[in-house]
């Protein structure tokens, strides 16, 4: 009964079921939307907290910083997902923590993702021009001061790209947190399935999903406008929106850097 | 002819301000200078010249702390800059005891190195007011004559991209002198500029040399700007000084081989 | 008092287990899954690249659409609408994932292409040499150079994207675990020891590509 015929001869009354369900479906969406948007947060700040740990003078704080990051991209968001959500609870005081099940994902999620991340804010501190770093010198600036004040904000128009990408995969990572629980998107429309069909359902989770993504973009192609206008790059955001709907992807996922 | 305050033997008015004592620096194997050995009085303009990789530009970002020293001393001001001496070894200066002395001085960039994120008035002012602990108001008032002086007045909210090279380096040279340096280090400030744009460097630039008693260490391409603001000139190659003596001396009666083929290649 | 938390039996129970499902099928997965994104992803970018509009645009939209999609949605879609068709669901998710990062696969050849330089098929076309030998023996051995080390790194990530297979219940290592930690309620070791499998089969392979990355740069 089911198949690509299937779907176009149910779509009508499909639609009717999804209108039904969409109070939970809405719901879904609420929740992928709060993981990705708190996962994003949490791994932006582990981004920024690690990425700046691996640039600072002190080689014990680089070494560390540096353990976290390759713990936390080799050992697979699946795995830090189970392991928040089936080990944490079974350790010894004073751990022994059931969390939430969106604590669980935005924690997992912010640390993977944010571990990634700690790599791209590196990266473009890095590639700030060195002559930056010499004028800070030349002019005594204290080099906390110098790294906040012109060192981040000229990386930040730098990194913007491949925090985007980041989200996204963040995003598309969600989809995995139903497994410990957590009722998103994902899991809302699988339950739709028996009713509608296999190919209306998913083909509705994929486009809402790739609507959400589509958010993303806009939200960092704005940020990205922003910030290159504020370095002398590029026209004010009121000047360019037609570049907040170009599509992501190019020369970051060209690298591999991103995932 | 310009004006020369300081005939040969000048230097030995008062300390010297800057001093290099068997200075060495190497790139990996690359020996860029060798036992090197120079002063600079106060007040005096020293401009280095000869062939590039003749070690010049290290000089100045070695004076900067930019580089780190290999062997030997640099003292400025009497102060060590980045070892010292104590009771023949040879200790590192601390970072903070560096930058200390490194207020003292300020460096021109051949690329500018403005800060791209902020206006040409913050360029200016960000130093003063975190560095001297200036409050905001006079830092932009003291930004202010500054931008006058290089005539830049009209652009102070402008950001450096909207600027031409030459009106950045103008900016530039601001904000090295709002940190009321005592040492100025020119690093071939016009060799980045379009060649109508360099006059308006340096007529700036002479400005500043007739008007302070900045000591200048000058790394420059052009002999008549050379001629006209230095004291003394230092002829180098291959990390050790070929001659030194006035501009006269050395631009039109150079006692070395060297020179002589070197200023004939760039004149 | 407790049993302690960590148990060397359990540990060692489990971790044969694991590396079975390691190599018999996180491994494969990956190495055939990566073939597949190699070969299709080049595909797609010189169709991307040489095909009329009306060809290229939709498949540019395709590739998109399933780039910004999440994998998991994709395998259990997949697996729902193929099963009745095809017996192995293993092979429906090596399909899937390499299908998946063709599309990743497809910008890093689009940049390799973009990256031989304009005068390289100007030569060719004085040359006049066809179109199909242009690739084959001008741009191709070009462009796939700088393409390494992304693809290197996709393959990592394509390792350690595996355990999204655990949707369609494949029996690769991380599911291995949770499987163990259900059916002995001891999910300590299980799920540490995969994570450590994780992280000492990447690591390595991540800094030998790192390295690979300076040296091509």
């Amino acid at each position: 009964m089911d198949g690509v015929i299937g779907f176009f001869e149910q779509l009508g009354p499909n639609i009717e079921i999804l209108g039904a369900r969409m109070p939970q479906i809405l719901e879904g969406v609420q929740v992928t939307v709060l993981a990705a948007a708190f996962g994003g947060l949490l791994a932006l700040v582990i981004s920024f907290v690690f990425g700046i740990a691996q640039t600072v003078k002190l080689g014990a704080v680089r070494i560390i910083a540096r353990i976290f990051v390759e713990f936390f991209r080799g050992t697979s968001l699946v795995v830090q997902l189970f392991w928040l959500a089936f080990v944490l609870p079974q350790l010894p005081y004073p751990f022994g923590w059931q969390l939430a099940p969106l604590a669980i994902g935005v924690l997992a999620l912010g640390l993977n993702y944010g571990a990634y991340g700690a790599e791209v804010v590196r990266g473009s501190i890095g590639s700030v021009p060195k002559g930056q770093y010499e004028a800070l010198s030349a002019l005594s600036l204290s080099p906390v001061r110098g790294m906040f004040r012109v060192i981040i904000p000229q990386a930040w128009a730098l990194m913007i790209p491949s925090l985007s990408n980041l989200w996204i995969q963040l995003l598309k990572g969600s989809a995995i947190v139903s497994t410990v629980l957590l009722y998103d998107l994902y899991f809302r429309v699988e339950q739709v399935r028996d009713q509608t069909g296999t190919w209306f359902a998913f083909l509705f989770a994929l486009v809402a999903y790739y609507l959400v993504a589509w958010v993303i973009v806009i939200i960092m192609n704005a940020l990205e406008v922003r910030a290159k206008h504020k370095i002398g790059r590029g026209p004010a955001l009121s000047d360019s929106l037609g570049t907040l709907l170009r599509p992501p992807g190019g020369k970051n996922v060209a690298r591999g850097a991103m995932v | 002819m310009p004006e020369n305050t300081a005939p040969d033997g000048a230097t030995s008015i008062g300390a010297p301000h800057i001093e290099f004592r068997d200075v060495v620096k190497r790139f990996g194997d690359n020996t860029v200078l060798n036992d090197l050995n120079f002063t600079v009085a106060k007040g005096e303009r020293v401009t280095l010249i000869g062939p590039s990789g003749s070690g010049k530009t290290t000089i100045l970002r070695l004076v900067m702390t930019l580089e780190e020293l290999t062997g030997g001393y640099i003292h400025v001001g009497g102060a060590p800059l980045q070892y010292e001496d104590q009771g023949g070894k040879r200790v590192r200066v601390s970072d903070k005891t560096r930058r200390r002395t490194t207020t003292q001085i300020g460096m021109v960039f051949q690329h500018f190195n403005l800060f791209p994120n902020m206006t040409v008035l913050e360029n200016i002012t960000e130093a003063p007011i975190h560095v001297m602990g200036l409050s905001k108001a006079e830092a932009i008032s003291k930004a202010e004559g500054l931008l006058e002086k290089v005539g830049m007045s009209d652009k102070r909210d402008f950001n450096p991209s909207q600027l031409s090279g030459g009106q950045q380096q103008r900016v530039a040279i601001a904000r090295a002198l709002a940190m009321d340096p005592e040492i100025l280090l020119l690093d071939e400030v016009t060799s980045a500029l379009d060649p109508e744009l360099v006059g308006e460097v340096l007529a700036v630039l002479k400005d500043i040399a007739a008007e302070t008693d900045i000591s200048m260490l000058i790394v420059t391409h052009e002999m008549q700007f050379a001629r006209d603001v230095s004291d003394r000139v230092m002829m180098f190659d291959q990390g050790s000084i070929v001659e030194e003596g006035s501009p006269e001396k050395i631009f039109s009666d150079p006692g070395h081989q060297r020179t002589r083929d070197f200023l004939h290649a760039v004149l | 008092m407790n049993e302690s938390w960590w148990s060397w039996d359990h540990a060692a129970a489990v971790l044969p287990m694991l590396l079975e499902g390691f190599f018999k099928y996180t491994l494969v997965a990956t190495v055939l899954g990566t073939l597949i994104a190699v070969v299709l992803g080049l595909i797609v970018a010189m169709t991307r690249r040489v095909a009329p509009g009306f060809i290229s645009t939709p498949v540019t939209w395709v590739v998109e659409f399933i780039r910004m999609t999440p994998l998991v949605v994709q395998l259990v879609f997949a697996n729902l609408v193929l099963s009745p068709y095809i017996d192995s669901t293993l092979a429906i998710g090596i399909w899937v994932l390499g299908i998946h990062y063709t599309t990743y696969m497809a910008e890093v050849y689009r940049a390799g292409i973009d990256s031989v330089p304009k005068g390289q098929w100007e030569a060719a076309t004085a040359l006049s040499l066809p179109l199909l030998r242009t690739w084959r023996a001008v741009v191709i051995p070009q462009a796939i150079r700088s393409t390494l080390p992304a693809l290197g790194n996709y393959a990592i990530s394509m390792f350690k994207e595996t355990p999204f297979l655990v949707v369609i219940y494949i029996p690769e290592m991380v599911r291995v675990a949770q499987t163990y930690g259900g059916d002995t309620f001891r999910y300590t070791e299980s799920i540490t020891l995969a994570g450590l499998i994780f992280l000492v089969a990447s690591y390595p392979t991540s800094v030998l590509i790192r390295r690979l990355e300076k040296r091509l740069a």
